[in-house]
């Protein structure tokens, strides 16, 4: 029997801001081309569901105004059960406004208006008044291994990381979570928050399968999957690391 | 002419003399130190015109639009100041003008026309006074340069609120967020929009970028889709829906990517004409640009025999003959604007040699991110078609990995990231007779002009 891994994208067509439709074609390619069939579900506003069904979850960024919808969905509707697949350990990759929505809150610009998240990330977000934005290259450890992640972030929002929660990895070029403390994302449990679109996952093949391997891990048992040809991605990652290294607008 | 402002004038001539001479090309620098000099420079220079000034603006199709206006009123008889390479900010549009004056400060033309950048419409309605502006429409597009959509319409309207009272907006009726900007009764609005009932697909659009009412949120219904968010919308929840356009697109019937005929009637009377330029996307320009003209008092005649004869600007869509074969240049900026260039690429049987040049410089987008909301899905879905994909340009790898991921052999695929090089090869395999589809951002298309022309091919830009 053919093992599957399914995919469910939370709000597509809301939450795609910067292509992380991109996020979810890695996961689903790189499953096929290790023999694993993708069931990719896409979940919108005011559908309930049972998210520990899913071996990924994922959410993408999206403007102030559908932000501000998918916030009062995940308090009428989802918040709940997200939560719940979170704590669970169901693998989740959560981008920019989906990541800042796992926090606890995020006070916004105008008027100090709090807008509450799930909680299930110790974290939380203070609007800024300078957008931070460019090429970025951070240092994570996931599974023992020490790996550089490149992307390119574009927020206003300031995130902070409390005690119950790690970073994703340490800035090496960029801003990261709030441009103070040299620290980007957030891992807990099975679940990364990132700033970082580019899409994410497309350059950092590294990141993708250990995703996909935990999530495969946790529904099969011990799994290792099909090392894959990664020239062209890996050219890609260095090249996007001397992009970061040089000024912008060149 | 005040002595600084004269000064300003000179100055910006001379640097415009000097980056012809070194071919540098340049368009913009000689603004930027002439409005350091005289910062009113623009508003003395557009208050000659005696036909007034117009503005072009919104986020796809201002070059293109503005092009066919400019020939327009060269049909006409006018004389425009037009800053046809599309130097649309404020610098851009400063140095242009101040090359139409001679050397006491008095314009050689008699009408303005500036395709205006969407930020810079403030500043450029103050100085330009302008009696006509144009919205074509909004698309996400260069996110990283605006932050949001909102701010972007917003800073447009901002421009238009500093119009004289009785100034007329001319706005795409199709385009949600374009149309909203027709809400004030100081200004007069004319609404162009298409009312071809054979056209309209069902459906949600593609790239969704809008579509929920700007007043109070709703998702809008369609009865009908005829380009991304483009359509016949209605807000089920406020009621706001799609204006009735006073210029119509009555009949278009594509013929590929040989162009399309369309059928436009206006308050003054009805023309038909063959556009040289494919797409619905060519279509709304068109349209557009007859709205501005005959609402300028241009005759219908007129405007029908020029855009019958209008051939495509400065690279953004253009076909340039290359010794034996010829290449099909079509600029590339946002997700829908690819997606219409591949499907164009895609109609016709023979095989495609294909060069995508992608860079990440300020005006191309720092964040190449949209690629992955291009349908590049569909272009590897037709591989058989495609003799070679090489991606350049200063992120060629990245090209390179969006089109593994969408299922593009590797065997078809090759990366070279200088564009010369990327285009020597790419001749070299495209077949006596071929054509060759090059696929640039901004930046990188200015390469592939420079790169054709030492080859011998194609003139410098600023002398289109």
């Amino acid at each position: 029997m053919q093992k599957s891994i399914r995919i469910c994208h939370l709000y597509p067509e809301l939450m795609n801001l910067y292509g992380d439709r991109g996020n979810v074609i890695a996961f689903s390619r790189r499953a096929e081309w290790m023999g694993i069939r993708p069931e990719v579900t896409a979940v919108s506003l005011s559908e309930s569901h049972d998210f520990t069904k899913y071996d990924l979850l994922f959410i993408g960024g999206g403007q102030d105004k559908e932000q501000k919808l998918i916030c009062i969905d995940f308090q009428q509707v989802k918040g709940k059960a997200i939560a719940d697949a979170i704590l669970s350990g169901v693998v989740t990759l959560a981008v920019c406004g989906g990541y800042q929505l796992l926090g606890k809150y995020y006070r916004t610009g105008q008027g100090d208006e709090v807008l509450p998240g799930i909680g299930v990330l110790d974290a939380w977000t203070v609007a800024g008044n300078k957008r931070l934005i460019g090429n970025v290259v951070i240092e994570s450890t996931l599974g023992g291994e020490t790996r550089t992640i490149v992307g390119f972030e574009n927020h206003s929002g300031k995130t902070y990381l409390g005690e119950s929660v790690t970073p994703l990895g340490r800035v090496r070029r960029g801003f990261g979570n709030n441009g103070e403390d040299g620290y980007e994302g957030c891992v807990y449990k099975n679940c990364v928050g990132t700033y970082l679109h580019g899409s994410l996952l497309p350059k950092n093949p590294w990141l993708t399968d250990y995703l996909i391997q935990t999530a495969l891990v946790r529904k099969y048992g011990d799994f290792s999957l099909v090392p894959l040809d990664d020239t062209i991605e890996d050219l890609a990652h260095r090249a996007a690391i001397s992009r970061a290294a040089q000024r912008p607008g060149l | 002419m005040s002595p600084s402002a004269l000064l300003a004038l000179w100055v910006a001539k001379a640097l415009a003399r000097l980056a012809r001479l070194r071919g540098t090309g340049g368009s913009t620098f000689p603004g930027r130190v002439a409005l350091r000099i005289e910062p009113r420079l623009l508003a003395y220079l557009s208050a000659q015109h005696m036909r007034g000034n117009i503005t072009i603006s919104g986020t796809n199709g201002k070059t293109t639009t503005a092009k066919m206006i400019a020939d327009i009123f060269v049909a006409a008889g006018w004389r425009p100041a037009h800053n046809r390479t599309g130097a649309n900010l404020i610098y851009g549009i400063a140095s242009e003008f101040a090359q139409r004056a001679n050397l006491f400060g008095r314009m050689q033309t008699d009408v303005g026309l500036a395709e205006v950048d969407e930020a810079t419409m403030p500043l450029a309605v103050k100085e330009l006074a302008p009696g006509v502006a144009l919205v074509t429409n909004f698309f996400r597009d260069q996110l990283d340069r605006f932050g949001e959509l909102e701010t972007t319409v917003s800073l447009v309207r901002k421009g238009l609120e500093q119009m004289a009272s009785g100034s007329t907006v001319v706005l795409n009726a199709d385009d949600p967020l374009a149309a909203s900007l027709g809400e004030s009764s100081r200004l007069r609005n004319v609404f162009y929009g298409i009312e071809d009932r054979s056209m309209g697909m069902e459906g949600r659009a593609q790239v969704a970028d809008i579509k929920r009412c700007p007043h109070c949120g709703a998702e809008y219904e369609y009865s009908g889709v005829f380009y991304a968010h483009l359509g016949r919308y209605r807000c089920p929840s406020c009621g706001y829906k799609r204006p009735e356009p006073q210029v119509k697109l009555l009949t278009y019937r594509s013929e590929g990517a040989r162009g399309s005929f369309c059928s436009v009637s206006t308050p003054e009377g009805t023309i038909d004409f063959s556009l040289k330029l494919p797409g619905v996307y060519n279509a709304y320009n068109a349209l557009g640009a007859v709205a501005c003209a005959s609402t300028l008092g241009v005759p219908l005649d007129t405007i029908r025999d020029a855009l019958s004869r209008f051939t495509s600007s400065f690279g953004r869509m253009e076909l340039v003959p290359v010794g034996t074969k010829q290449a099909f240049i079509a600029l590339v900026k946002n997700p829908t604007g690819f997606n219409e260039v591949i499907r164009t690429l895609l109609e016709g049987e023979e095989e495609k040699n294909i060069v995508i040049a992608i860079n990440d410089r300020y005006a191309d987008g720092t964040d190449v991110s949209w690629l992955w909301d291009v349908d590049f899905e569909r272009l590897a879905s037709r591989q058989q078609k495609i003799r070679f994909v090489i991606t350049s340009g200063i992120r060629a790898e990245d090209m390179a990995v969006r089109l593994k991921y969408a299922g593009l052999s590797l065997g078809l695929l090759s990366i070279e990231k200088d564009v010369k090089k990327a285009l020597d090869r790419a001749l070299g395999y495209t077949p006596d007779g071929g054509l060759l589809y090059i696929l640039p951002t901004y930046t990188a298309m200015l390469e592939v002009r420079d790169a054709l022309h030492r080859m011998g091919h194609a003139r410098q830009f600023w002398e289109v």
